[in-house]
């Protein structure tokens, strides 16, 4: 893939070794870009943050805290050895606690919700993509399509508001607006205020998955082994999600994990249109109060959660598709 | 022109021409139609709908929250403006954003995605692997570092969401254009010693405007969502200002008294990005035609 690794040795073992270093080397890059973006402008961050009337003091303190003291490359090794080693620095907003205690739970949170999302919207869309497949050019497909196609273009926040004002607040009062969700408990116990939550964010990303599974189902059913089991006299449903499907499924691996991927940036919106206490929240509060480290370590988690998972999505792209697998060796 | 360099006009028809036919294709889908209309409806909305406002959008009109009436044919907003004014100047502002913000975006990932596919070396390589760092963030988490520090200024919105739209653009000029690089005419203009500019802008960028087309409408409604998000937030468009990201902020916590300050801009941004995604549907779908052999090569 790239010139610079291609020393790693061939097969399989070579590959994943490889696209694991481009990862590491992306988040590597992804640092100095945040590190960058955050701490190295030319602009005086303390005096951002503390305003014109600001003392020198308290100036120098806040330089102090924020690490801004020192050369640059020397401030982006001692930040880069903190983050490392799990120290994110303090919080400048919340009484000044270590961000890992700050986003501990709240990690927890988003996790559980992009979680259930996925588990919701994978199987959902691949159920349409088939459906729709199925009967090619059919009513159905016609009508998902357009529905998918009408939905992947609605951004979050407005499929949220949507929602809570259909079963929330103005048509029906079915659902909780909000979902508030008091530090002590865990999102188990209001499992009613993350349907609105689940909801937005499975409408944001079914479309894309079923949209890939429906095109894929397409060619599977056009091509000679389903022909086959067919003609053998197969029971068609036998042939569909036993022959069918698992064919279909491989070249949609990526679009799923890119998806799930994408629930990482979704959430940031629509935790903030539900107020649910996640790290979404958490980064628009950061960044209201232009609290920069929590702001960082959120930064750089998001973009490791997406780096992985693209690594898992090619990694399992190559393991599912046997002509793949075998023109590595 | 066809006397000098026959080989040349029959590889790449004149500019223009091929664009013509994918516009011409498109407009025949009945889901283009239905996005131009809709799209116009919106930008109609936006651009004459301030000269019809009863209200100024900043003005005290009414109680916070009211309910419709006569003088207030929306109701109030949270802070007693008329609602029906802000929702007609509240357009402006993210129309105008999102074309400049995707604008940008196209400049910048069609000149990178031009110089990595003609370079043939090592510079398309780490041209490329720069456009997967920037594609490693979520756009609206590199927005938010950047307003973080910076602070929430609009020229920074733009700046952020346009280079978020690049490498995306780039992948895709990048990728339509290296079998183009190959072609007899880029030879030919090559050995007539024409310059890389003139290569890249003149020779190459003519032959992939059906794919950045498509493209295009594609970063077109990404844009629009991005940039009314933003203002949601409260990272956009600062108050009193009217924007519809902005007025959905402002009014929902009173959904359940007064909708409408809510309810207007999610229904226009919700036209508005439906409209722009059908019209770039009937595009890609046009665009598969014309390569499967439908159109004059």
């Amino acid at each position: 893939m790239s010139t610079a690794i291609r020393f790693v040795r061939r097969g399989i073992s070579g590959f994943v070794l490889r696209r694991v270093l481009l990862g590491l080397l992306t988040l590597l890059l992804v640092s100095v870009i945040v590190f960058a973006a955050t701490q190295a402008l030319p602009s005086d961050p303390a005096r951002a943050i503390l305003g014109r009337t600001a003392t020198p003091e308290s100036l120098a303190a806040l330089r102090k805290q924020l690490n801004l003291t020192g050369s640059i490359p020397g401030q982006y090794a001692h930040w880069l050895k903190g983050f490392v080693t799990g120290d994110f620095g303090n919080s400048l907003a919340a009484r000044g606690e270590p961000v890992t205690q700050v986003l501990g739970k709240r990690l927890e949170n988003s996790a559980f919700l992009v979680l259930i999302a996925g588990e919701v919207s994978i199987p959902l869309s691949i159920l349409l993509g088939v459906l729709a497949a199925r009967r090619r050019d059919g009513p159905f497909d016609h009508t998902s399509s357009l529905l998918m196609l009408a939905l992947a273009a609605l951004p979050e926040f407005v499929v949220g508001i949507a929602l809570v004002v259909l079963f929330g607040t103005t048509v029906f009062h079915w659902l909780p607006a909000v979902s508030l969700i008091p530090p002590e408990d865990t999102p188990f116990q209001h499992l009613k205020a993350l349907i609105l939550p689940v909801a937005t964010l499975v409408l944001a990303v079914s479309p894309y998955i079923a949209r890939i599974m429906r095109a894929s189902m397409v060619e599977v059913l056009e091509s000679d082994f389903v022909e086959m089991a067919r003609l053998k006299g197969m029971p068609e449903r036998h042939v569909l999600w036993r022959h069918a499907v698992p064919n279909a499924v491989a070249p949609a691996i990526q679009v799923i994990a890119l998806n799930l991927a994408y629930l990482a940036g979704g959430i940031v919106v629509v935790e903030f249109v539900f107020g649910y206490p996640g790290i979404g929240s958490a980064l628009v509060d950061a960044v209201a109060n232009r609290d920069l480290p929590v702001v960082q370590a959120l930064a750089i988690l998001i973009a490791g959660v997406y780096v992985a998972l693209n690594l898992m999505a090619d990694v399992a792209t190559i393991l599912v598709s046997p002509r793949l697998r075998t023109s590595l060796r | 022109m066809t006397a000098v360099a026959p080989a040349a006009a029959v590889a790449a028809p004149p500019v223009g021409r091929p664009l013509t036919i994918l516009l011409r294709r498109a407009w025949r889908a009945v889901r283009t139609k239905v996005g131009v209309v809709l799209v116009v409806l919106v930008v109609a909305l936006a651009v004459i709908g301030p000269f019809f406002a009863p209200h100024s959008p900043t003005e005290f009109a009414g109680i916070p929250y009211s309910h419709a009436s006569s003088a207030l044919p929306l109701g109030a907003d949270n802070l007693g403006r008329d609602v029906l004014s802000r929702f007609l100047w509240g357009g402006r502002s993210v129309l105008g954003l999102a074309l400049l913000a995707t604008a940008l975006g196209l400049a910048i990932g069609v000149s990178i995605g031009l110089v990595a596919a003609y370079s043939r070396s090592i510079l398309d390589d780490v041209l490329m692997r720069a456009m997967d760092v920037i594609l490693a963030f979520p756009s609206i988490v590199l927005a938010l570092v950047a307003v973080a520090t910076v602070g929430p200024k609009l020229w920074l919105l733009v700046l952020v969401v346009g280079f978020t739209t690049a490498p995306r653009v780039a992948r895709v000029t990048r990728g339509a254009s290296l079998e183009i690089v190959e072609r007899d005419f880029v030879q030919a203009a090559e050995a007539l010693g024409e310059s890389r500019t003139r290569i890249l802008f003149g020779e190459i960028l003519p032959s992939i405007t059906s794919p950045l087309m498509v493209e295009a409408s594609l970063r077109l409604t990404y844009s629009i969502g991005l940039i009314a998000g933003l203002s949601f937030l409260g990272f956009g468009v600062q108050p009193p200002s009217a924007d519809w990201g902005l007025m959905i902020n402002e009014n929902r916590q009173g959904l359940t008294i007064q909708p409408w300050g809510a309810v207007m801009p999610v229904i226009a941004i919700a036209v508005l990005t439906i409209g722009t995604s059908l019209i770039g549907d009937g595009l890609s779908r046009a665009a598969i035609g014309l390569e499967r052999g439908g159109g004059e090569r």
